[in-house]
């Protein structure tokens, strides 16, 4: 038997003071989204049926690659917001839970860099490979 | 994670069965749980089929109706029985509703009555809600204010402000709504509640009160407030027709408001 109040553990540690900044960036990275995934999905639909180098001239370009790193830094952010939520949801252990956390960050952190690389480098070499012809 | 399937010793068997009187024409079946702490045994689902012809038209009359005539060893909360003071609350027809507001003939083949669902069971109906009441206490749901209250009046309040208080001052905390949500489900540690988050605003939303911006430093957490995804089973257990959902949407606009 515990020899705690129940007000005592319905307090517990207190309010974090994070909560409302961790929903509302959720919720802007989600607006954010929308205008993205309408210029990627409509960019992908014009560039269906055209060759590497088509696609690589069209990605490289500095308008197109400035959005396509916006769109993997806001989907990485997003993903690793909506993750950690889904994980404080369903993992009751807390242990288990924090490691799981800092997983999922660090994942979303090295696959928002990988990619956002790629994106450089075909910004900054697509017109050299177009020229020699990939 | 999240344990999806009850231990052995919770597992419901079938209990006992009995009839209704010869001669009963109206009959309805009720199948109740039932579990004694002292007995050792798994919970049990007891049948009993009722003359509704010699039954009150609610649920809770039945219930009664069962506890006068056939069975005294069942257990329940009730009192007022007019959908006021919120004891009898409990799992009807796959909801959680007040017995005594919920009629019989709303209930399509046969009655199923559970206690409130995720709560330490006390025995048979009845739940555990100390917890409950421990964070309903934790929000301090009562005014808070530095200005004296004036010494010849009442603290006065418009009647528009009087009037966001609609939907929220109706509340009778019988943990319908609580015990209806998989976030509480899941988190109820830590995590609030739609019962408790609605008195919350109650109070924030009170024009009188004057630690608005305490009552929201206070609910600034991931746990306390946003375990709340608007799954809206709130709103659709509410046997007074509240909308928690509703008041927890009014928290996270302030928070956002605030910023």
């Amino acid at each position: 038997m515990e020899f705690r109040t129940p007000i005592k553990q319905a307090r517990g540690l207190g309010a974090s003071h994070h909560g409302a900044a961790h929903w509302w960036v959720q919720r802007l990275t989600a607006i954010g989204m929308v205008p993205l995934m309408l210029w990627l999905v409509t960019g992908i639909a014009a560039n269906a049926g055209g060759g590497y180098l088509d696609t690589i001239s069209w990605l490289g370009s500095p308008f197109n690659a400035v959005l396509m790193v916006l769109v993997f830094g806001v989907l990485f952010y997003h993903a690793a917001l909506g993750l950690q939520v889904v994980l404080e949801d369903y993992v009751s252990h807390k242990g288990v839970r924090l490691a799981l956390v800092i997983a999922v960050r660090f994942l979303a952190i090295a696959l928002a860099t990988a990619a956002i690389l790629a994106v450089v480098r075909i910004a900054f070499f697509a017109d050299l490979r177009t020229a020699f012809g990939g | 994670m999240a344990q999806f399937i009850l231990p052995p010793n919770s597992r419901i068997q079938q209990g006992e069965h009995h009839g209704a009187p010869s001669g009963a024409a109206n009959i309805k079946t009720f199948k109740v749980y039932r579990w004694e702490p002292d007995s050792g045994e798994n919970p049990r689902l007891d049948t009993y089929d009722l003359d509704l012809d010699s039954c009150g038209p609610m649920v809770l009359d039945a219930l009664v109706k069962i506890k006068n005539e056939i069975d005294p060893t069942l257990t329940f909360r009730r009192s007022c029985r007019e959908g006021i003071c919120g004891s009898c609350a409990m799992n009807i027809d796959g909801s959680n509703t007040l017995a005594c507001t919920k009629a019989i003939d709303d209930i399509d083949g046969d009655v199923r009555i559970y206690p409130l669902p995720s709560m330490r069971v006390v025995k048979d109906l009845v739940p555990d809600m100390t917890h409950f009441y421990a964070q309903y206490a934790s929000i301090r749901p009562w005014i808070r204010t530095q200005t004296p209250a004036p010494p010849d009046q009442e603290r006065l309040q418009s009647p528009e402000d009087r009037e966001a208080l609609d939907g929220l001052y109706e509340c009778i905390l019988c943990a319908c709504c609580q015990t209806s949500c998989p976030s509480y489900w899941w988190n109820p540690d830590r995590y609030l509640g739609p019962a408790v988050l609605l008195q919350a605003y109650r109070w924030i939303a009170d024009s009188r009160d004057e630690d608005t911006g305490g009552r929201l430093d206070d609910l600034d957490d991931a746990f306390k407030l946003y375990r709340c995804h608007t799954i809206m089973n709130c709103a659709s257990a509410c046997p007074k027709g509240l909308n928690p959902a509703k008041a927890i949407a009014e928290i996270k606009r302030l928070m956002v408001a605030r910023q």
